[in-house]
């Protein structure tokens, strides 16, 4: 069993950064909705405000690290500059899309969108977990704004989310491959 | 934008909103610069080719690294006017959401190619 350097970091950056920072905004989106809520009933404690506040500042590192690695480590290896002469495309992921008409469009519409659309997920968050560490409980007293904040999360959910998928269909069409190879497990002989 | 010192009766002016409506308008235009800056490199070969900061990511990085400092720039900035201050919030929420909603839209490419 073997993976190639690139195929590893491209996983790192879709599967450890991208995909759990979608799973965590689910956890973000529910407390501050339920627990910040104006008519919340139960008292919120100081563990509780610590807590959301480090799981905010933690998913706004997972999406700084996801849109840092896609763009300066991913992105140039996606984007290859083909040397003249050059027949098989496989290296080149970018220009293996563009060579057919049946999968440009998952790069012109695919990678343009998704390049762009993931960098509000990092912004929207770090103004999340800035407005939480800064206010807290107190969410509770300025509903117009825990509600636009929650707004906000939402919306680095769904970029979040078109990034995470067009990032796995590019990789199905037009994978990133390349680099050391890595023996991660011996077979059998057949 | 102009802002007014307004008064609320659920004692919320304890806890003064400016800090936290400087860091929502701020990600509201840094969103939007994102897109404003694509569309920008994207329309003039010129603007595109000043965008590459880092060449093996293209204009990407230019792109980003200026929304980023015009968001960074914009709170910063926010932020100092506001700070220790009951700002009315109506207007600053829309603003950003209405900011965030049309990043979102420009950021798509078939949208952005109207333009």
């Amino acid at each position: 069993m073997e993976i190639t350097l690139r195929s590893l970091l491209t996983l790192v950056h879709g599967m450890g950064f991208g995909a759990l920072y979608l799973l965590a905004c689910s956890g973000a989106i529910v407390e501050l909705y339920r627990r910040y809520s104006p008519g919340s009933l139960r008292p919120i404690e100081v563990e509780d405000e610590r807590f959301l506040g480090g799981y905010l500042v933690a998913m706004a590192v997972l999406a700084w690290l996801a849109v840092l690695t896609g763009a300066y480590v991913i992105y140039p290896w996606y984007r290859a500059v083909l040397p003249p002469g050059t027949v098989d495309l496989a290296g080149f992921p970018q220009r293996l899309l563009m060579a057919s008409p049946s999968t440009i469009e998952w790069h012109s519409i695919g990678m343009e969108w998704k390049e762009h659309v993931a960098w509000l997920a990092p912004i929207s968050i770090t103004m999340a977990a800035a407005v939480f560490i800064r206010h807290g409980r107190n969410l509770t007293r300025h509903p117009q704004l825990r509600n636009a904040v929650l707004g906000f999360v939402f919306v680095s959910f769904v970029a979040a989310g078109i990034a995470g998928f067009f990032g796995a269909m590019l990789d199905k069409y037009a994978p990133v491959q390349g680099g050391q190879t890595i023996q991660l497990m011996h077979g059998e002989k057949p | 934008m102009k802002t007014k010192t307004v008064s609320i009766s659920s004692g919320a002016q304890d806890f003064p909103n400016g800090g936290g409506a400087a860091a929502l308008l701020a990600a509201g235009i840094g969103s939007f610069m994102v897109a404003f800056f694509a569309i920008l490199a994207d329309k003039s070969t010129a603007i595109k080719s000043l965008m590459i900061f880092y060449k093996p990511t293209g204009a990407l990085s230019g792109v980003t690294t200026c929304a980023i400092l015009v968001w960074l720039v914009s709170w910063a900035i926010l932020a100092r006017r506001w700070r220790g201050r009951m700002v009315s919030l109506g207007p600053i929420t829309a603003t950003a959401l209405i900011l965030l909603g049309l990043s979102l839209l420009l950021t798509f490419p078939p949208i952005a190619d109207l333009l």
